[in-house]
């Protein structure tokens, strides 16, 4: 039994490319989604605007992972980062996520003619998006939704990302006990099978989708479901993480801006230290788990994409640490608004819920010290 | 690799090698795990020994200018000895308070003969160092330091009495912060800073004994103690910029220290051990998935921590606020390992509340030593509290 050495990859790099997307991407994000636009976009069908989604496309975000034959830029996952980081920042959604890790799924099986079919699409701004739980257990590696030997599929998924945009599904279910991922169009949806959650995060779409007598257009052709879901979850996690770094750093300006306008018992509230050591604690954390996307960048950049042992842990502790952050800072932003904080109106409301839909993406804090512990401790 | 690189790489193989041959032994009697504990005459003999034998090897000052004594090589070798030094567990490199606060300063803001007199003794420890900024009255507000240093002939005047002072009855130097000049402006204008000798009548100090039962601290008492005028550094009054620039190195915003090694690296992984030791119902510890679940929680923050160090190089990574992670390492890495220290006593069951001496204290009580003594962190150079409020300030904007 041997313990791993935590530090022996502590790789930190931001190369010209990063730095060049970060400036444009937090430019973007912040013309492009004030918090007006947010609370405008909050009760809205799809969540976002369609021409700013279009500018997105045209930016090449929407295919800057994949590879250029299939229509793409063919840049490494580490410039998705910045990307994540600025959106979040801003509050801004869209289904980037969704498309970037359905893209990802294709770009990495087997299957060259789904590639061909799927990707050039996905790059010019088709959305795509995963169907992959059946409750609320990330921890899953089975399905209960079934196909048949004809291709016809059985069972719901639930917490499907922008489902009623999406024109491709990726639905992982079952034959006779083996994995498959399956493609399903939009088209083949029959009425009434997407049907919308009520979301905690009103910025974001999800929805159940119900696939039973669907058709399915293929079955994927890959050598590991397992693998292959397992890959896709950890960078799922790993853009999360960034997009509530992002969240983190605005919510703790907008509580730092509170501080330091509120009056109360004639002082300016933020010279209280019970508010000002809470806010430094917001900091540190943000600036942990800042640290810790931009090394599981690093470590991506450095494996060309690869998810190895180190990129695992990367992406874990990176989920882990930005969970807990973004979730004292929500928490704490409310708090410290006092009455304002307890009402709709106060932007505080958009960081505390923003932060219970980050936690429950793609595993929970716990979930990934869980996986965590094996990797670390030898056994 | 560049030249540097592979100079480097090279010098680390050298090391380890020199580390590996040159290590004491065991010497029988309880070593101290920080530079803030260092009780008894053997364990100075031991360290002064030690640092004079790391020094002659080379290993010390490295980046310091050659015509002082030092290597005239770059702070990036230092560095590669120094985490040689963690990796071997050597002991501490103990005389801190010259090697890593008051030496850099001379150098950064000495005169040509505070350098040719001070640096060299610094680093063979012929000249032990102590630092005299806390007073009994006065902790975290350095600012408000009565301590009176009055100027009389060609000599100072020194009245008062500092506290917390590390090496206090052994040092043969002190970086004193007084106050000159009573009726200034404001508090910080009055205070000057001195390189005052220590073995000098009417300079007395009583050892003080810690929460761990060991000593290491003094409480150091002026009674119309006469030193040199030319003691005082820079000009009366400029005592607060100066007392700063020292905290700077103190906390490690600063490099340019001529060692960094100064606690012994008692880490998480020496927590991993304890708990493949423990054992319940038969198992160890290492197994039971709540201990799992806290260690690993303590090993993202360890490693949040390392990766802060090193994001602090990248500037395209620090946009936000971009003093945060210079101003915020002392302050998260010593809460850190309080807790984890307090938790690796948390686990030991029973015999948790063994202590050094009981034969059947786990590790020897290492743990309880080391929890105790990392208050010396937490307290030591601004509180936590102190520091918290510093970020809030200065990196936040909070008002006062």
């Amino acid at each position: 039994m041997s313990f791993i050495n935590i530090n022996s990859n502590n790789a930190m790099a931001f190369s010209d490319e990063q730095s060049m997307i970060q400036e444009s991407a937090r430019a973007f994000c912040q013309d492009q989604s004030s918090i007006e636009d947010v609370r405008k976009l909050l009760d809205s069908k799809t969540g976002f605007q369609a021409p700013v989604w279009q500018q997105m496309i045209d930016l090449g975000w929407t295919g800057i992972c994949i590879d250029e034959q299939h229509g793409g830029l063919g840049l490494g996952l580490e410039n998705l980062i910045p990307i994540a980081e600025s959106m979040g920042r801003h509050l801004l959604s869209t289904p980037f996520f969704s498309s970037t890790l359905a893209s990802q799924l294709l770009q990495r099986s087997n299957d060259a003619s789904q590639q061909a079919l799927w990707l050039n699409k996905i790059a010019a701004g088709s959305v795509a998006t995963l169907a992959l739980l059946d409750d609320e257990d990330w921890g899953a590696s089975s399905t209960r939704c079934t196909i048949s030997p004809d291709g016809v599929l059985s069972g719901k998924k639930v917490l499907v990302h922008d489902a009623e945009v999406a024109e491709l599904f990726i639905v992982h279910c079952q034959q006779d006990g083996s994995e498959q991922l399956a493609l399903v169009s939009a088209t083949k949806m029959p009425e009434g099978a997407i049907q919308l959650h009520s979301l905690i995060d009103e910025t974001k779409r999800a929805a159940v989708v119900d696939f039973s007598g669907v058709k399915v257009d293929a079955v994927l052709d890959c050598s590991s479901v397992d693998a292959l879901l397992s890959e896709v979850k950890l960078i799922g996690a790993l853009l999360t993480a960034s997009e509530a770094v992002g969240a983190t750093a605005s919510c703790l300006n907008l509580t730092v801006e509170y501080l330091k306008t509120r009056k109360q018992f004639g002082k300016l509230i933020g010279s209280y230290q019970a508010l000002k050591h809470p806010a430094v604690d917001i900091l540190n954390m943000m600036e942990g788990a800042r640290s810790q996307i931009y090394h599981a960048a690093t470590v991506l950049a450095d494996t060309n994409g690869k998810v190895d042992q180190d990129v695992e842990i990367a992406c874990r502790m990176s989920k882990a640490s930005a969970n807990d952050a973004l979730l004292f800072a929500g928490d704490r932003a409310v708090q410290f608004h006092g009455g304002m904080g307890f009402t709709y109106e106060c932007d505080a409301q958009l960081y505390i819920r923003r932060a219970q839909w980050s936690q429950q993406q793609f595993g929970d804090s716990a979930h990934h010290r869980k996986r965590l512990a094996p990797l670390l401790l030898g056994c | 690799m560049s030249e540097q690189n592979t100079d480097l790489a090279a010098l680390r193989v050298e090391v380890s090698q020199w580390l590996k041959e040159n290590i004491p032994a065991d010497p029988g009697f309880l070593l101290p795990q920080s530079f803030m504990e260092v009780g008894s005459d053997e364990q100075l003999q031991f360290l002064i020994a030690w640092q004079r034998k790391v020094y002659d090897a080379g290993y010390l000052g490295m980046a310091w200018p050659k015509e002082y004594g030092g290597g005239g090589l770059t702070q990036a070798h230092q560095n590669i000895v120094d985490e040689e030094l963690m990796n071997h567990r050597a002991p501490i490199i103990f005389n801190v308070i010259g090697l890593g606060w008051a030496g850099p300063l001379i150098l950064q803001m000495g005169t040509e003969a505070e350098k040719q007199k001070y640096i060299k003794g610094i680093l063979t420890a012929d000249d032990i160092w102590c630092q005299g900024f806390s007073e009994p009255d006065h902790g975290s507000d350095l600012g408000n330091a009565q301590t009176r240093a009055v100027k009389d002939g060609d000599d100072y005047v020194i009245n008062g009495s500092k506290i917390w002072t590390t090496f206090g009855n052994y040092a043969k130097y002190m970086i004193l912060l007084a106050r000159t000049n009573p009726d200034a402006p404001n508090k910080y204008a009055g205070l000057s800073f001195f390189l005052s000798p220590m073995i000098v009548d009417g300079i007395s100090t009583s050892p003080i004994q810690k929460i761990t039962g060991e000593y290491g601290f003094a409480q150091t008492f002026f009674d119309d103690a006469r030193i040199p005028a030319e003691c005082l550094m820079g000009n009366e009054g400029e005592g607060w910029k100066i007392a700063m620039q020292t905290l700077q190195y103190e906390r490690s915003v600063d490099g340019g220290q001529a060692s960094t090694y100064k606690f012994l690296p008692i880490a998480l992984q020496d927590l991993l051990d304890t708990c493949k030791e423990i054992r319940r119902e038969g198992k160890p510890l290492l197994e039971d998935p709540v201990v799992r679940d806290q260690l690993v929680q303590f090993m993202i923050e360890e490693k949040s921590l390392s990766l802060m160090q090193e994001r602090s190089d990248v500037p395209a990574l620090c946009t936000d606020y971009p003093f945060s992670l210079a101003l915020s390492g002392k302050l998260v890495a010593t809460e850190l390992f309080r807790r984890s220290r307090q938790y690796a006593i948390a686990i030991q069951g029973a015999k948790g509340s063994l202590y050094v001496g009981d034969q059947l204290a786990p590790e020897g009580g290492m743990w309880q030593r080391a929890y105790f003594n990392n208050f010396s962190a937490t307290i030591g150079g601004g509180t936590s509290q102190v520091q918290a409020n510093i970020i809030a300030e200065h990196v936040l904007g909070l008002p006062k």
